[in-house]
């Protein structure tokens, strides 16, 4: 064949080789195929490891029973025992892996007295085959407008002990 | 010219050919999985059970998953979220999620886009409800072919993940994704999606809405162990799937499902 043939090929070949050996030091170790086969499973193994070392923000209401333990007492004979710790006062731990039970560090939580969260379940929604139709109710715009949080009333922890 | 035999033969055929795609979308079996379990040897396959009538839609689910996954908490985009559907007496279907039901559901009135609400009178519903919707973890997971580079990747414990130093950023899985569940994060401009909490349940924790729901309404479980109780309600009571015939065997059931969820 004449030169004019082989000239591309040869360029050609070369980029191909060129690419398979970028292709050696740019695709990680550990990228293959996982158990779940070629369709479902190609990934870098590696990815696994680091979704599972994510930080735990949100620890519980065991978390916070040794040194709370009268406010659980409290909260446990109430309608309110089944709403966790967390879902007021804030995660217990920081995107950074700072603790609240960090005797060094012991970082604030920041509570969320707002209306809003309260409203969350106690503005009536009549709706049949939900739970929130059972969950007695108020009409912010009618009930004490003018108050900017219902704790100032009503003890979250024991909300049935009557009123501040 | 086509004969009579020719054309019967064909037509014998073409339906044949036909009909067999089909058994491809047969109806999800949660105990064909359960047997899966002795040809891989894997222990665990995840699943998850919202119970409809047990949820308020109080959203703390919502605010928990946005916290415990550094999804910019003002932002639009979210990885669970709760959805209301309010059907009136004359027939008409009503459904909002304003952001995400982040904030819970504190009105009565219907959400339609661009700042409007609608109105709906107390006496003219029939019937309201919740439902939360998180990532189905598919047996068959459609986000996952599509992806070009393999940054998307099922677990052998059955949980979609995303690698995000390797996401382009294509979207061909948002798109991809029926349910919806996909978008871009909003900093790491990478696919973003549920896990269950995947840092979470492998360390024996619940996901961070399981644990944020006061009334029980969420639930995870492992359905190749006979005897947790989220396995036992799948196997012996009434539970449903969201667009079960895409043939994407979603794992996410629901109890009390009704035909205008979609």
């Amino acid at each position: 064949m004449k030169n004019h043939v082989w000239r591309p090929l040869i360029v050609t070949a070369g980029i191909v080789i060129l690419i398979l050996l970028a292709r050696t030091v740019i695709v990680p170790k550990d990228f293959g195929i996982g158990e779940r086969g070629y369709m479902y499973g190609w990934h870098r193994k590696g990815n696994e490891q680091d979704w599972k070392n994510f930080k735990v923000k949100y620890q519980g209401r065991e978390y916070c029973k040794d040194c709370h333990s009268d406010k659980l007492e409290s909260i446990n004979k109430t309608p309110h025992k089944i709403i966790q710790c967390e879902n007021c006062h804030g995660p217990a731990g920081t995107p950074d892996g700072i603790m609240h039970y960090d005797p060094d560090k012991l970082p604030k939580l920041t509570i969320d007295k707002s209306r809003g969260l309260c409203l969350r379940c106690h503005y009536p929604l009549p709706y049949p085959t939900s739970g929130r139709a059972k969950i007695r109710g108020i009409d912010p715009a009618a009930h004490n407008p003018e108050v900017e949080e219902c704790v100032s009333c009503h003890n979250p922890h024991n909300p049935m002990e009557g009123l501040r | 010219m086509i004969n009579r035999r020719t054309f019967l033969k064909n037509a014998a055929l073409g339906i044949a050919g036909v009909a067999l795609p089909l058994t491809a979308f047969r109806i999800i079996d949660p105990r064909k999985l359960m047997a899966d379990e002795a040809k891989s040897g894997e222990k665990v396959r995840w699943v998850f059970l919202v119970d409809t009538y047990k949820c308020v839609g109080c959203g703390l689910c919502v605010k928990a998953c946005k916290t415990e996954n550094e999804i910019p908490y003002d932002s639009s985009v979210t990885r669970t979220w709760v959805e209301r559907y309010v059907i009136t007496k004359d027939g008409k279907f009503h459904a909002d999620t304003p952001k995400g039901a982040r904030d819970g559901f504190t009105t009565t009135k219907i959400d339609i886009n661009e700042g409007r609400f609608e109105d709906i009178k107390n006496s003219d519903i029939e019937k309201a409800y919740f439902v939360p919707k998180l990532c189905n973890q598919c047996e068959n997971p459609p986000c996952v072919q599509v992806c070009p580079v393999g940054a998307t990747y099922q677990t052998s414990d059955g949980i979609v993940l995303v690698d995000r130093t390797w996401c382009i950023g294509c979207g061909y899985c948002i798109m991809g994704c029926p349910y919806g569940v996909r978008f871009f994060h909003p900093i790491y401009h990478t696919a973003e999606k549920c896990n269950f909490c995947y840092h979470r349940i492998s360390k024996g924790m619940k996901t961070a809405c399981v644990q944020a729901c006061p009334f029980g309404a969420r639930k995870i479980g492992n359905i190749k162990d006979p005897d947790d109780p989220v396995t036992k309600i799948i196997m012996t009571e009434r539970v449903g799937v969201l667009k079960e015939e895409y043939g994407t065997k979603p794992q996410v059931f629901y109890i009390g499902l009704d035909k205008e969820v979609r």
